[in-house]
């Protein structure tokens, strides 16, 4: 008999993703996917239930399918449409509470897949540079998704205790970034014009969504032999870029501002409601987040196919040039450079005299 | 062209240099008095005339020098702009920590070496005792009211090693809250002096520079001169107990005297979330004036490497050990300070 997949959060493109790649594999048989609002996307052959995470309808969602596998994706930091902040709070904090009861009182769920995100260790620039899954963060995150995760992961460790026969697995993804990413730091990248904290040039990781994809599957079969998938571990892809090379990168031009004018600019933004520029990404573009992989190499047997550069010439390509696109200006350099060469016996000589 | 004539006399190379002086003035000058049609053709010639048309001698006679002595200088205009053309376009790599390589190699230690051959006048004893290889922390005293002492320290490891090994510092965590001061920080290979850093950088074969007497050393007042502090809770000698890489002390002499703190404005201090408020003779009574260091001569020595690989591994859990090797180790510092100042001659040579 093959597995049941129950995954939650599938309205969003990557749940789509995810659902539409599970059900090739062969030891799965059947994939309920769940979500309070219908996706867009197609599921290819999955069984779309409409349920609300938040309401108590979700125990019997699983009762009835029997799952043995959840894989709980809906746990975001942006709103799906138009969807205020109390909702993805709820939905995250109050979702996974219900959905970790329903799996508690589930005599047949196996396996549990949590998607967190690496802003559980929050951003200070007293912290040590390379968070590992062990590092306590100097300062617990105050609001926003960062304190939402912070309480997941919370509930999903009490769960674990409570069901010591489950295996548990939460992934802390990076920043993830893609073709069809809706994460709030793909929103903040395709601004024309980036502004930055003037002084501060944070050092970011990102983690591309193919391997999301990969390493979420790969946490929600059986391990494979010498590797162990449950326990908790960061998921990033190789190196690090600095928040200048990727607007160089990118080919968008950055505004230095300074920190508490940034502050208030992101508050106002916030308040008209035109993107979502919290404070906690504010401190991620301050102060910059590494985390070290060595677990998600060594332990859950990972390896990303991306490295952080590649994943952000990945997600370059999608968004189209900038406004100083960097073929152009290295287009502008060759010139200078062709000329100076051609030039070489002309006005270099006079000075070198 | 009354100028071209005359030049000829002298060898090839000025005189390239000089048939093109005239052309230039000469091209000036008729912009100047008439106006349009002059530019026109005057413009035309200089890039057409080099590589095509009727001046085959003089492109001759340009070309001889260019390899003999315009090959560097051309060189060093061709590196330059490509490392323009990287930096532009964002195509370089820093690490875990942000060590910007390539930044540090060519910008920010060229800005460094003046003042550390020029002003400080460093001299290095000792480099020898810096493995050529693996981890090592390195242990110096900190003092000279603002950290100089590291950076000067991070430019005689990066000049004189002959392995050419880059030197990490472990940072305090005020550097990583001041704007700039962190993103330079970061970009020299500079990190937060907290364990997990240090063991991370260590086990990266890195070598780690520490000074552990943090503000306390560096905020000295100046009648306390080259008396090492507290070296903190010794975490530094764990941490390498826990790598087994050998500890190297360090031993600098001159940058107590380049601001001789005479006052700590403590309020002052208090309000702007310094550790301290320096007054020194000229600062801040001079304004900027003021910040200018005292040209002293400097003396960095590498001691002996003390090493911690014998040790079993349960010994970086052990506070007696600990406390032992962290006074060896700030001994043999003050040793050799004192023995460093017996030899100098003067603060100032």
């Amino acid at each position: 008999m093959g597995k049941v997949v129950l995954v939650t959060g599938v309205a969003r493109q990557l749940g789509g993703r995810f659902v539409r790649r599970i059900q090739r594999d062969p030891q799965v048989d059947r994939v309920i996917a769940v979500d309070a609002v219908p996706p867009a996307h197609h599921l290819g052959g999955a069984d779309f239930i409409q349920a609300d995470i938040r309401q108590p309808t979700i125990a019997r969602v699983l009762a009835e399918t029997s799952a043995d596998t959840v894989v709980h994706m809906d746990v975001t930091a942006m709103a799906l449409g138009s969807g205020s902040r109390t909702t993805v709070k709820e939905t995250n904090v109050i979702g996974t509470m219900q959905l970790l009861g329903a799996c508690q009182k589930s005599p047949t769920v196996k396996r549990l897949v949590v998607k967190s995100s690496t802003n559980v260790y929050g951003s200070a620039p007293r912290d040590p540079a390379v968070f590992t899954e062990t590092t306590p963060a100097k300062s617990l995150p105050s609001g926003g998704f960062a304190k939402d995760a912070v309480e997941v992961e919370g509930y999903v460790r009490g769960f674990a205790r409570r069901r010591p026969d489950v295996a548990v697995c939460v992934l802390r993804f990076a920043n993830i970034l893609g073709p069809t990413a809706d994460t709030p730091l793909a929103a903040y990248f395709s601004l024309p014009v980036l502004p930055t904290v003037f002084g501060y040039d944070p050092r970011l990781q990102f983690a591309h969504e193919d391997d999301v994809i990969e390493v979420l599957r790969l946490a929600s079969h059986d391990p494979v032999r010498g590797t162990l998938n449950s326990g908790t571990f960061n998921i990033a892809g190789d190196g690090v870029l600095l928040l200048s090379q990727c607007s160089r990168r990118l080919g968008r031009p950055t505004v230095p501002l300074l920190l508490p004018a940034v502050t208030w600019a992101g508050s106002m933004v916030r308040t008209l409601g035109v993107t979502d520029f919290s404070p906690e990404q504010i401190r991620l573009l301050t102060h910059g987040r590494v985390v070290a992989t060595d677990q998600m190499r060594e332990t859950l047997g990972f390896r990303p196919k991306y490295t952080t550069a590649e994943t952000f010439a990945d997600f370059a390509r999608s968004k189209g040039p900038g406004l100083l696109p960097p073929e152009t200006l290295a287009g502008a350099v060759d010139r200078i450079a062709a000329l100076s060469q051609r030039g070489s016996g002309h006005p270099p000589t006079p000075s070198a005299n | 062209m009354a100028d071209a004539k005359v030049i000829p006399f002298d060898d090839d190379r000025s005189r390239g240099g000089a048939v093109q002086r005239p052309q230039r003035r000469r091209g000036a000058a008729g912009r100047r008095k008439s106006g349009e049609n002059a530019p026109v053709r005057e413009v035309q010639p200089l890039p057409g005339v080099g590589p095509t048309q009727d001046d085959e001698p003089v492109h001759h006679e340009q070309q001889p020098p260019l390899p003999k002595d315009d090959g560097g200088l051309e060189r060093r205009v061709a590196s330059g702009l490509n490392f323009l053309r990287r930096r532009l376009t964002g195509d370089y790599d820093v690490d875990d920590f942000g060590y910007d390589e390539e930044l540090t190699d060519q910008v920010l230690m060229s800005l460094l070496r003046p003042l550390y051959e020029k002003y400080f006048r460093v001299e290095v004893k000792g480099i020898g005792n810096i493995p050529k290889e693996g981890g090592a922390l390195i242990v110096a005293n900190h003092s000279g009211t603002l950290p100089l002492d590291g950076l000067m320290m991070q430019v005689a490891v990066h000049d004189h090693h002959p392995a050419g090994r880059h030197l990490r510092l472990l940072a305090a965590d005020l550097v990583f809250v001041l704007p700039v001061v962190n993103e330079l920080a970061r970009k020299l290979g500079h990190t937060l002096a907290c364990a997990e850093d240090a063991e991370r950088l260590l086990g990266q074969g890195e070598l780690v520079g520490v000074m552990p007497e943090g503000f306390k050393g560096i905020g000295k007042p100046f009648s306390e001169r080259y008396k090492l502090q507290r070296f903190g809770r010794g975490g530094f000698v764990s941490t390498a107990l826990r790598k087994g890489a050998p500890i190297i002390p360090c031993s600098i002499v001159g940058a107590e005297e380049i601001y001789p703190m005479i006052g700590n404005a403590k309020t002052l201090a208090r309000v702007l979330g310094f550790p301290y408020f320096p007054l020194t003779p000229t600062f801040p009574w001079l304004g900027p004036l003021g910040a200018v260091p005292l040209p002293t001569k400097w003396t960095i020595q590498f001691g002996e490497p003390i090493l911690t690989d014998g040790y079993p591994p349960e010994a970086a859990e052990d506070p007696m050990l600990m406390f032992n090797l962290t006074d060896q180790v700030r001994e043999q510092i003050q040793h050799t300070l004192y023995k460093l100042l017996v030899q100098r001659r003067s603060v100032f040579f």
